[in-house]
């Protein structure tokens, strides 16, 4: 079944949306989290007031506000829906640091740091493999149970893994166990938090997290008030959405277009110009005689060689992505049209900023669009595609995906170097230590496609299905 | 054999809601009941219009709704429909 958290998250989506069609959504924000917990009622988490607070929170979230900007307490949500209809439409910032992820201190559990745990099963052996493996003496059996002295001990989990009981056990906090690059921590404080400097926008913690206290700022809000408003917005689907809702992508499209965009695009498309350009650029790049080009159609991983592998950008390649060559085919067909990109992927709301995409919907957010104006995807007429994209675009979100499109678009290599094509799938802090050895020049490669997500896109963390 | 008619609704809101997940139960389902039902995806049965929304994901059973269905839910609706005919 359903997680609860995600039930939750989308079912708020979706009574938000409906408020906003029926006009009312002014008036229901601040009477939301009651109507939706009302004293009843059961709670999910400690009792009803605490579910309620998480519930206005999200709503922050929807209106475009992180839980950080907040700061006065009462403030009410419809203050906050009144300031979002003032904003502007926002500006491409090349230099944007801002990331689109934060922690709701009300729904965060604040888990206690991981640590190595002997449970009540350890039934004290004789043989004690769990004092005898320890590195560094950390274990001792005091009233014949074993003990460890945390001044020694350093995790490693080698006792965790010789008890024959299964007695001890590492905890762990789900977000930090997600996170690669060790962004989200606690403060002194000891609330969670996200660092800007170190984020790169992955949204593994937002996926991982089991309080679902990790808030994407949504845009969804001034992409409804824009169609509202009357300007020309045209979609552009991720090829990722090709299993994501019930019926085909030519209904889905339809289904998006009933939203009042003005036209609807595949991603894939500029998926393709992608693939031209990477494989001229690679085949470029190798008869220069470098070492190795690596893929830089996810955003979270360019991020990451930003920020924590400064030295090895320049082995990645220049190639804009797909998100970036369909606005541009956009633009030219509708040059008066503001561009939405709809993904699975939180990353792309920080690359969007940066390239001058206007907004960016999550899947969640365009399940919610077509269930809150009852758009049945399944009822929809197929949509003309002018053109359908070609399979091996269409396969960009799937790990591997790019490497097969370059191969099949170079024809084989016959030019004078071999093609030595690998993979990242998924980047977590062993893949990164991977990455580091190839940038190294440790492990063979001339071609390394790397996938934040594992799987690809078609698994990001803003995926309905997967 | 009498077979129970199971209608899944597969609109927007419903499919967001977990009945996606619900559209594998006829693999998961015990075998004695598994013969008993005819499984059909359907269009948005426009229940999630009138009631409150907290009740999706929908599925009929022979006409009856069960709100927020899980299989567990309609395994009870279905044992209880059997035994009541037989």
């Amino acid at each position: 079944m359903l997680d609860g958290s995600v039930y939750l998250r989308r079912e708020l989506m979706i009574r938000f949306v409906r408020a906003f069609y029926d006009g009312t959504l002014e008036t229901e924000l601040d009477r939301m989290p009651v109507a939706m917990r009302p004293r009843q009622g059961g709670s999910s988490r400690c009792c009803i007031y605490r579910d309620r607070a998480v519930i206005k929170y999200r709503l922050m979230n929807l209106l475009g506000f992180s839980c950080e900007e907040e700061s006065d307490e009462a403030r009410t949500l419809a203050s906050y829906y009144r300031e979002a209809c003032q904003r502007e439409p926002r500006k491409a910032d090349p230099d944007s640091t801002q990331i689109p992820l934060s922690v709701c201190e009300a729904a965060c559990s604040e888990c206690p740091s991981s640590r190595i745990v002997v449970t009540g099963n350890c039934r004290g052996c004789f043989s004690r493999p769990c004092m005898y493996n320890c590195p560094k003496g950390a274990i001792s059996i005091v009233n014949q149970t074993s003990t460890i002295d945390y001044a020694k001990c350093i995790k490693c989990g080698k006792c965790v893994s010789v008890c024959p009981f299964h007695a001890i056990v590492k905890t762990t906090v789900p977000c930090e166990e997600a996170c690669p690059t060790g962004a989200i921590h606690k403060d002194e404080e000891g609330h969670t938090t996200i660092d800007p400097a170190k984020c790169i926008s992955c949204g593994n913690c937002f996926a991982r997290c089991p309080f679902s206290a990790i808030l994407e700022k949504s845009q969804m809000l001034d992409v409804l008030r824009a169609i509202q408003g009357g300007q020309k917005l045209v979609a552009m689907v991720a090829p990722a959405a090709y299993a994501q809702f019930a019926g085909t992508i030519e209904q889905l499209f339809t289904a998006v277009s009933k939203l009042g965009f003005a036209d609807v695009m595949e991603v894939a498309l500029g998926a393709e110009k992608t693939t031209e350009h990477e494989t001229r650029e690679f085949k470029e790049r190798m008869n220069e005689g470098e070492r190795l080009m690596t893929t830089s159609c996810c955003p979270a991983y360019v991020e990451l060689v930003r920020k924590f592998l400064p030295e090895f950008m320049k082995y990645v390649s220049t190639t804009p992505s797909p998100m970036v060559f369909a606005a541009e085919l956009v633009r030219a067909e509708h040059p008066d049209a503001r561009v939405v990109f709809i993904g699975p992927c939180v990353a792309k709301r920080m690359e969007a900023i940066r390239k001058g995409v206007d907004y960016v919907l999550s899947f969640e957010e365009l399940g919610a669009m077509l269930a809150g104006k009852n758009i049945d995807v399944i009822g929809c007429e197929p949509w003309k595609l002018p053109r359908p994209a070609i399979a091996t675009a269409r396969n960009f979100s799937k790990s591997c995906g790019v490497t097969e499109a370059v191969i099949q678009e170079a024809g084989g290599f016959q030019e004078g170097f071999k093609l030595d094509a690998k993979s990242i799938n998924g980047i977590d802090k062993k893949t990164l230590a991977m990455l580091r050895l190839y940038a190294a020049g440790k492990l063979p490669a001339n071609f390394l496609e790397v996938m934040c997500c594992p799987g690809g896109c078609v698994n990001g963390p803003c995926s309905l299905r997967k | 054999m009498k077979k129970l008619q199971l209608e899944i609704c597969c609109g927007t809101t419903c499919f967001m809601l977990g009945a996606d997940k619900l559209l594998n139960i006829e693999n998961e389902m015990p075998s004695e009941l598994r013969s008993r039902a005819d499984i059909r995806a359907m269009p948005c049965l426009g229940l999630c219009n009138d009631t409150k929304l907290a009740g999706a994901p929908y599925v009929k059973l022979n006409g009856e709704i069960i709100e927020k269905a899980t299989p567990e839910k309609i395994y009870e609706k279905m044992r209880a429909l059997i035994a009541a005919w037989e």
